[in-house]
């Protein structure tokens, strides 16, 4: 599967990607296709059609020591602006 | 595991992670007001004057101590008048006439829990 990581990008206004998953690393779990681009219709702009991935994290990618099951997994929904392609 | 984000650039209201208590499971019941909010942002959203991002962006930008001041259907009702307004829906004139004629139906009304009769 494909590994990607999250922009760490910390910009002032609404973002659709959680903070807690900035700079992490994932494997894209499905290609959900294109869907509008909240980050724009937010502003009561258009909504250019923007590719949403599901992308799936171990715990202990996401919180590190603190993960009480490390092996679990979290889906999270980031649209592609967001990845990096690692492979 | 890297984590080189800065953590002041972190928004307020992304709080994934946080340590947090339990999610108060109290239900009750909504009054008039609240019951029309609601429908004000269903037919806000559907009918194109604005999207559920932009009511999110509203209440983002609100900043954490709207969370102490105001209750949920305040914060709902701050954020669709902005977006209401930002699409050319109404003036803020046109609401200030509004919100004095409103006013004049005395303080009863907006705790009612049934419509008014109408003459």
């Amino acid at each position: 599967m494909t590994r990607v990581r999250v922009h760490t990008y910390m910009p002032p206004g609404h973002v659709r990607t959680p903070a807690y998953l900035r700079g992490k690393t994932g494997v894209i779990e499905r290609a959900l296709g294109p869907f509008p681009n909240p980050e724009t219709l937010a502003y009561g702009l258009p909504g250019a059609r923007t590719d949403l991935y599901r992308v799936r994290f171990t715990m202990a990618e996401v919180w590190g020591d603190m993960a009480e099951t490390p092996t679990d997994t979290l889906d999270a929904e980031i649209f592609g602006h967001w990845l990096e392609r690692l492979d | 595991m890297t984590n080189t984000i800065p953590p002041d650039a972190r928004r307020w209201h992304d709080m994934g992670g946080d340590p947090a208590g339990p999610v108060p499971q109290d239900q009750h019941d909504f009054s008039l007001w609240e019951k029309r909010v609601d429908a004000l942002m269903v037919i806000g959203s559907s009918t194109g004057h604005f999207t559920v991002d932009g009511l999110r962006r509203v209440l983002e930008d609100m900043g954490p101590d709207a969370f102490d001041r105001l209750t949920y259907y305040e914060r709902w009702i701050a954020a669709i008048n902005q977006n209401l307004i930002e699409s050319g829906v109404y003036t803020t004139h046109d609401l200030a006439v509004k919100m004095a004629q409103i006013t004049a139906r005395g303080d009863t009304y907006g705790t009612a829990t049934t419509p008014p009769t109408t003459p």
